[in-house]
């Protein structure tokens, strides 16, 4: 997971895992907050769709294909990020890895989302390719790499 | 955030899906990645050291150049293509933007936990 691009955000929740775990893989909850109104439960290898209901977007219809369900400690899925354009088909392009883990910490629950898989795009070769040839770029792509755990 | 807002933030995310997948392909990267060692080059320099054919490399250099993060220009007989540095600033301030919707989603999951949802 090293070698691509991730964003990487941690939220810890006043709650029991069990409880902030349900709000995540429900899919009816996950569909509360994240405004988007889901049509099937999440299921492993399966596509799960729905509306979203977040004003402005309403005309987007939301997928991802669920790739892991292990209960109370990771709820994982693959999407197209940003496939909001309703006239683009968005099938053929590379998705990314959205992982949510759940651990106890401080009476509570630290949840920790890592979204992988931007570009494919290895960032110490690029960085060290860009760098060659002008500075500016170096100082981007280490932005870039700070988002590399 | 307002619905002006929200049509913004929709208009920035549609230019952003084909920015990463312009750049989700090997091909391509190193392409990119030979332009910024060399500096600009002609298609035929770049076939030259390449295993791939050059109408592969045309039509890379064509969604690489759609995607904005090459332009080319002729020169005499020659087509050049150069790297636009711009562009890859575009893909860090996406990679920032989707940085913070999740910050504003994970705060909406918390605020659903610990206020709204079902106990």
């Amino acid at each position: 997971m090293s070698s691509t691009n991730e964003i990487r955000k941690q939220m810890l929740i006043k709650a029991p895992q069990s409880r902030v775990w349900r709000a995540i893989a429900d899919s009816a909850q996950f569909g509360a907050w994240f405004h988007v109104r889901l049509e099937s439960p999440f299921v492993v290898g399966q596509p799960t769709s729905g509306q979203i209901t977040y004003p402005g977007w309403e005309h987007v219809r939301f997928t991802l294909r669920t790739e892991a369900i292990e209960p109370e400690t990771r709820f994982a899925y693959r999407w197209h990020p940003y496939a909001v354009d309703v006239k683009k088909d968005y099938s053929s392009e590379p998705m990314t890895l959205v992982e949510f883990l759940l651990e106890p910490q401080d009476g509570g629950t630290l949840v920790t989302v890592v979204e992988s898989g931007f570009d494919q795009l290895p960032p110490e070769r690029i960085a060290e390719a860009f760098r060659m040839n002008e500075r500016g770029w170096a100082e981007q792509l280490d932005n870039i790499r700070a988002h590399v755990a | 955030m307002s619905p002006d807002r929200t049509a913004v933030a929709a208009r920035r995310a549609q230019d952003a899906a084909p920015l990463f997948a312009a750049l989700g392909d090997a091909t391509r990267l190193q392409l990119l990645m030979r332009l910024s060692a060399s500096g600009p080059e002609s298609i035929a320099q770049m076939s030259e050291k390449s295993a791939v054919t050059r109408q592969a490399i045309t039509k890379h250099l064509q969604v690489l150049s759609d995607a904005g993060f090459v332009a080319g220009e002729r020169r005499g007989r020659e087509h050049i293509w150069r790297l636009r540095p711009q562009r890859f600033r575009d893909v860090q301030a996406q990679l920032d933007r989707l940085s913070k919707q999740w910050d504003d989603a994970l705060e909406r999951l918390r605020a659903f936990v610990e206020h709204e949802g079902p106990p």
